[in-house]
């Protein structure tokens, strides 16, 4: 498996674990800023995701 | 003159070594990653042991006896955040030098090794060192009632809850002979300045005094019963503890439980791992021949050098995407 490959196991296991803990943290009341941060992060590396895939495509050989 | 230690050690010399860009026939891939997919399957077991080890303590644990809510979650989270910020910045980083752009390779790399850096500079000065003036003292079973306005049993039992045996808090007095004497003495020191108050130390010599959490000063609060996202400030309400009274008393070190045994120990040998990942890239990163230098002769190579490098802190950034909850949250 290659970096490439890697990374984006990693991302999409991040993206997991962010929506894992916004709803840890909204279930529990622990604290909204974080449910609402975790859920922020889980919105930007799905985006960050789509457009790695999109642009490694092309650039990385 | 040639050097000496080329007749000892074959990796000294200037041998061509085969398949560090070219895939190996057999294999489909350049040596060197077959090897760091090898070493990562061995890590896998290590980790994968640790973390079954920690799962079996935890379900094993007697009611009560495995805290929550004592280690700084904002902190982990920054922590997180930057492990996976470093993530981004090394693929960015080869990415860089597979299209040839050895500025932006440097700059990409400097930001991951700083990354690093402050990860272990925030777990080793900091969480760390507030671990080891923070103190819990087990109160055995059979005189919990006589610190029940501390413990909160009878709250935690109407509500359903595990009990709580242990008072933690700022040691202010020990008793003598102690140990901890001296970080009493220190830490009393610092109350009276703070508070003005001057009644943490007691003429009794078999006496812990501790300046308690909030979860012990108030331990029928209904705020306490949930963990707390945000530290809760230690409060100036003092609890006095008679040593007979005491199962183990110690400060949050490996020695104080078994979750701070398994919590110094994986995230010990995890900041091990990132400390061997910052020595790595920064060896890719000075003008060293293997190095950075290596993309005056061959690009291709150092790219492939970053890919193992990068293959490796992936690794362990995975590693404490499971940690962090683990210790943290749940």
């Amino acid at each position: 498996m290659s970096l490439k490959a890697f990374h984006l196991v990693f991302i999409l296991i991040c993206i997991l674990f962010c929506a894992g803990m916004a709803f840890w943290a909204f279930k529990t009341g622990a604290s909204d800023g974080l449910g609402w941060g975790s859920a922020i992060s889980c919105g930007l590396m799905s985006v960050y995701c789509v457009r790695f895939v999109i642009k490694s495509k092309t650039i990385i050989t | 003159m040639s050097n000496p230690l080329t007749k000892f050690l074959p990796f000294f010399t200037d041998a061509e070594v085969p398949h560090t860009v070219s895939a190996r026939p057999d294999t489909g891939l350049y040596s060197a990653k077959v090897g760091i997919w090898l070493f990562l399957a061995s890590e896998v077991m290590l980790f994968g042991g640790l973390f079954s080890a920690y799962i079996f303590l935890r379900l094993g644990a007697e009611p009560g006896y495995w805290p929550a809510g004592l280690l700084n979650v904002p902190v982990g989270t920054m922590n997180t955040a930057i492990l996976i910020i470093s993530s981004i910045t090394v693929v960015l980083a080869w990415a860089a030098l597979k299209m040839r752009q050895f500025s932006k390779y440097k700059l990409y790399m400097l930001v991951t090794i700083l990354c690093g850096l402050i990860f272990l500079t925030v777990k080793l000065s900091y969480e760390w060192p507030a671990k080891f003036n923070h103190f819990g003292v087990f109160i055995k079973k059979e005189s919990a009632s006589k610190y029940e306005e501390f413990l909160g049993n009878k709250h935690l039992a109407d509500s359903g809850q595990n009990p709580r045996w242990e008072i933690t808090g700022h040691l202010l007095d020990a008793p003598k002979g102690s140990h901890y004497a001296h970080q009493a003495e220190h830490n009393a020191e610092h109350f009276a300045h703070e508070t003005g108050r001057h009644d943490a130390v007691t003429a009794a010599e078999d006496d812990y005094v501790i300046q308690l959490d909030a979860v012990n000063a108030n331990p029928s609060d209904k705020e306490n019963d949930r963990p707390h996202f945000w530290p809760v400030p230690m409060t100036e309400k003092l609890a006095v503890i008679s040593a007979k009274d005491v199962e183990s008393a110690s400060v949050f070190a490996p020695r104080h439980s078994t979750y701070f045994a398994t919590y110094f120990l994986i995230t010990g040998l995890h900041g091990l791992h990132v400390l061997g990942g910052i020595i790595v890239f920064l060896y890719l990163w000075l003008p060293f021949r293997g190095g950075a230098s290596l993309y005056k002769t061959n690009p291709e190579h150092l790219a492939n050098r970053v890919e193992i490098a990068g293959l490796f802190w992936h690794f362990v950034d995975l590693v404490w995407i499971f940690v962090f909850p683990i210790f943290y949250l749940l």
